[in-house]
Parts: C-alpha cells; structure tokens; sequence
C-alpha cells in the first residue's frame, strides 16, 4: 500500500475500517509531515497534537471492540480558526482574540466529532475571514504549496493550503463571498460552499450573516460529498439553518444526470479573465458536450464586469456585496469591546468609552479597521438609503439575474478567479485590488446559492486553475454530481503539489 | 472626482464605530475610503425604484424557540475569558457619571 497521507479521507476512512490502517497510525504521520512542513507553509495556527492521538486510539479500540466508527472513523481533519471549540483557542488569526478560549464547540464541528474524525488543530485565515489572500492574518501568511512565494488565497488559505500539502486529510473552511472557493482554486483542491442555511453557523465567528456558511476543502469530489453529508442539517441553535431532509450526496454522486444542461455565464467571460483560465474552462464544458450533456449562453446581467480604458474592473456585484459585507461586519464586530473578552487596552482609563476605542485600534488590523469603518458610514444617518439601502435592493436583482438562469440550465459552469494564485505582496498596497479577487465568486453569496469549487488543470507556469459549478438553492447533490462527472472525464484529480521535501513517499 | 470622504468624516466615523484613530491613519484612510465609496457608487447608475430590498436569501422568518428553561453558560466558564473581573461580574471603569 502506498503511504497513508496519499489517501483521500474516504479512502482512509475505509482502510482504517477495515484494519488496514489504524487511526494512530494516521494520525502520527500526519502530525510527523505538519511538524516537518508546517514551518514553511504555515497554514495551522495551532496543533492539537496531545487530544488528536488521544482522539485516534479511542477509534482504534472502538474498532477492536467490534463498534461502529462513524462516517468519518479516525479521519484526521483541520478546522478553521473562526470556528469555536471547546479544546485549546479560537483566534479568527486576530489579535484580539489571540488568547480567547471559546467555553463551547460549533455544530459543524461537533457533528464531525460525532462522526468520528480526529481534529488535527485549527487553521490560518485572513483577520475575521476578511481578505482574499491570508495576508491579513495577524500572525504569518500562509505560503502557497505550489509556490511559497505565492499566496494559498483567502480567506480559508491555511485549510486550503493544509489539503493541498497534505497536512490532513480534509478540512472545513468557510466562505462569505468566496472564501472556501478561490483558496480551493488557488491550491487546486475541492471547495464546496453549500447553499445558505444548508450547515448551522452556531460557533462561526460572525463576519457576513446573511452571507457566512460552512463548508468542506477536499482532496476530490467525493470527499466533498463525504464531509457535506456529515455537516449539513438543521440547527436549533442556529435560526438561519433549514428545517429539510440532506440528500445522500455520496452515495448518489455516480448516477448519471438525465438531459443535463450546462449553462456559460457570458458576463464571466469577459477580457478581465486570464485566457489561459477560460479556455480550460470552456475545455471542460466541451467535456460536458461530450458526455451528453447540452452548453447553451446565459446572462447574469448585474455580475457584468466592466474594464474601463486603464483596465480598471468594476461590477454591480462587488460594489453589492462589500456594502452588505462591510455593514453586516461593523455591527458583528461591535461585541468585541475589550469587556467581556478578547484584548483589552493595557492603558488605564476612567472612560467606558475611551476603553473601547483603544482595545479595538490596538487590535483589529488595518482590514477589519477599514471594514468597520466603512460599514459605519454606509449606515450611519443620511447614506443608509444611498448605501445600505441601495445594495439590498440590487441584491435582489443580482437573485432575479440567477433564477432566470436556472430557467434555461440546470447548473452554471464558470471561473472562480480572474487569475491564477499572485504573489504574496502583489495586491496588498490598494484595498480595492484585493477586492475584485472575488468578482466571480461573491455575486452566489449575495443569492444565497450552492458552489463547488474543482481544479481544472495546471497553467503553462504550473499553477493550479479552479472552475466553478453553481446550482440553485439545496442543489448540493446535482452540483456535486457534475463535479463527480468533470473530474472523471477530465482525468484531472487530487493534484499534488512538490514543495520542497514534500513527497508523500515516506 | 472630489472625495466624499474627508478627515473630519473620517475622525467622526472613527468615534462612531469605537476605533480610536491615530493622526497619521487619517489621512492614509481618507483616500483609501474616498476610493472605495467611489465604487460603491457605480450602484447608482441602476434604476431600483420598483426592486423590494433583499436583506437576507434564506425564505426564514421569525424562528421561535419554544420557552422552557434549559441548562446555560455557568458564570465562572462566562467570565473564563473576561480581561477584568469581580466576582461574579465583568468589570469595567465608571459608567455613569456623578450626580453631583
């Protein structure tokens, strides 16, 4: 057999199943590769080394007694870090939370527990999810496996980053304009967004909540399906969660779709995005065609993408969702007041108020601040109505746009990003370029829409290239299904980068 | 195009949202913001005066939970995290002023 760390999670979940494998075994190899290989890429920003192993034997004895293991059976896994857990800290990579210890654990991450999984440790993201590059983090950057002096992309970079080095075997990120996806395209692995209200949010961190969801980062289509059964379903806890059965994403992934068809979003494929992506784009939709299913246009009139003469690009949908975004952070992030927890001002103070203004300006960073700010003024009186107002009302015509669509398809396939993963320091001088990273992933979270994420190939300069399918509301299975149906034609799956000393061959 | 935001605007939407601004952040961030409200406004060339606004996708209204009492946060795992406590309580400086 080859190494345990070339398996999907999957895979090991059968072979440890069956004893080929024990979980301890592993586990310790991938703890082994993340102390060997976490240095240079960095993606965890804690290991929870001690409870993992713990974690692993219990399944192995649970398996020795002849006991059920669970969907997910000793699987080690990585979790975000704005994801509460009751074991070790939950930091969103700020610094205000740095030292925060969260007293409980979130649903998503409890029903992988429940499932049997082993949780490796929490991983790097930009500062509150907000960024497209894990450049905001507090702490490091997170570095590109493919390339360290690229960036893995954001804001799930350190659960992208850590499937795609193999420092686990998947991973759970979340995504609130394109968070789980551009990352997942970046490092060339699999990225479902499920549709909103599909997974609780109880113990995300709130940054967007009409936009947040949870979802998995994966080695392949299959494994998506395996860690989204695991975490969908409804949620007490969560108001937003739906009351409504999870279909069997797995076990139905290889039936064949009847008269499927695919639609192009004309509007994607404009001259804001790199050739090279859209000719492997349009290469997999002839794939599709040739499999039987039908490729026809269709429009997504408020996501246009304009470039005016210097080449600047600007859409309806990203000038939408960041007054949404902006306005949902500002009041999100009002909790953090340097009273009840998370940093407070080493300055003494007599003022409440002055007490405030100095824990949160010594630590938000220079994003989060930019983002409150913004949020502030958009609702503040006199530019709620040119602003806020303004942008629910173009959400719903970015919704229309989509629902029209789904009258003339049943899925759309289309890029994730403009480009192919950039340089760390290349978009962090002007806000504005980090923003339009998100141009083809933001306007779904603005509808509310299920999209995954798969890697269609390599670029000439050897960079992974993501595509894109999206679906209506509670579509997972037949998004996940035409991913299933790509990956198999295309023969493009599990990509695996070579970053120094990384061979899995130990 | 002239910069809606200037730094007046700035050091009072600092107040506002609890962010204590250093001098040498103004001005950087009256630009930066100034651009990005420029783009914000391109939302303006669309006609929406017939469009009901979108708050929220999910087709969820006012969930209730039902009212029974259950078992809740004990308050030394509230105030585990607490940067300043007293007892029971968070502690904070002086919140209302002297009546004198």
């Amino acid at each position: 057999m080859s190494s345990v760390l070339d398996l999907t999670a999957l895979e090991l979940r059968d072979a440890i199943a069956s004893g080929e494998v024990s979980s301890a075994e592993a586990t310790r190899a991938y703890l082994g590769r993340i102390e060997r290989l976490d240095p240079t890429v960095r993606a965890y920003n804690e290991v929870f080394a001690e409870q993992a192993l713990a974690q692993a034997e219990r399944i192995d004895q649970a398996r020795s007694g002849g006991r059920p293991l669970g969907a997910l059976g000793g699987v080690p896994l990585a979790v975000k870090d704005n994801m509460c857990m009751a074991c070790g800290h939950t930091t969103c990579s700020s610094k205000i939370l740095a030292d925060f210890e969260a007293p409980y654990t979130a649903t998503a991450v409890e029903k992988l527990q429940g499932a049997g999984a082993v949780i490796l440790g929490k991983c790097n993201m930009d500062e509150f999810a907000m960024g497209s590059s894990t450049e905001n983090s507090a702490f490091a950057p997170t570095r590109n496996p493919w390339d360290t002096a690229r960036v893995p992309g954001g804001s799930s970079g350190g659960s992208a980053a850590a499937v795609s080095a193999g420092l686990c075997a998947a991973a759970l990120g979340s995504d609130t304009g394109g968070s789980i996806r551009q990352p997942a395209a970046f490092c060339g692995v699999v990225g479902l967004k499920p549709t909103y209200g599909r997974v609780s949010r109880y113990g995300l961190v709130a940054y967007g909540s009409s936009l947040d969801q949870i979802g998995p980062l994966t080695h392949d289509v299959a494994d998506a399906a395996l860690l989204t059964g695991v975490i969908a379903g409804h949620d007490p806890r969560d108001s937003t969660s739906v009351l409504r059965d999870i279909d069997d994403y797995l076990g139905t992934l290889d039936e064949p779709i009847e008269s499927l068809c695919v639609g192009l979003p004309s509007e994607f494929f404009s001259d804001a995005l790199d050739p090279e992506i859209g000719a492997a784009i349009r290469g997999a939709a002839e794939t599709l065609r040739n499999a039987g299913a039908a490729i026809v246009d269709v429009s997504l009139p408020h996501s246009r993408i304009d470039v005016d003469d210097e080449g600047n690009l600007s859409s309806y949908a990203v000038a939408c969702y960041y007054i949404v975004a902006m306005a949902e952070a500002s009041s999100n992030l009002a909790r953090y007041d340097g009273v009840h927890y998370g940093h407070r001002t080493p300055d003494r103070t007599d003022d409440i108020i002055a007490l405030y203004s100095k824990s949160r300006a010594e630590a938000f960073g220079p994003e989060v601040q930019r983002r409150v700010l913004l949020g502030t003024y958009t609702l503040s009186s006199g530019y709620y109505d040119a602003y806020y107002n303004k942008a629910l009302k173009v959400r719903r015509l970015i919704r229309n746009d989509f629902d029209a669509a789904f009258e003339a398809c049943d899925v759309l396939l289309c890029p994730v990003t403009p480009t192919t993963a950039f340089r760390l320091g290349e978009k962090t001088a002007d806000p504005l370029t980090m923003y339009l990273q998100d141009i083809y992933t933001l306007s779904l979270n603005l509808a509310g829409l299920p999209g995954l994420s798969i890697p269609a190939g390599l670029s000439a300069s050897g960079m992974p290239i993501g595509m894109q399918v999206i679906g209506p509301a509670f579509s997972e299975q037949t998004v996940l299904r035409v991913g299933r149906m790509i990956e198999q034609a295309s023969g493009v799956r599990r990509l695996s980068p070579t970053i120094a000393g990384s061979n899995t061959q130990e | 195009m002239q910069n809606p935001i200037d730094p007046d605007l700035v050091r009072h939407i600092g107040v506002l949202s609890r962010i204590e601004l250093r001098d040498e952040q103004v001005d950087v961030l009256a630009r930066q913001m100034g651009s990005i409200i420029g783009y914000f406004d391109k939302l303006q060339e669309l006609d929406t005066d017939s469009v009901e606004p979108l708050a929220h996708a999910a087709d969820v209204f006012n969930v209730l939970a039902d009212d029974t009492p259950g078992p809740s946060l004990e308050p030394d795992r509230a105030l585990a995290n607490a940067p300043a406590r007293d007892g029971d309580f968070f502690k904070v400086p002086k919140v209302i002023g002297d009546s004198s």
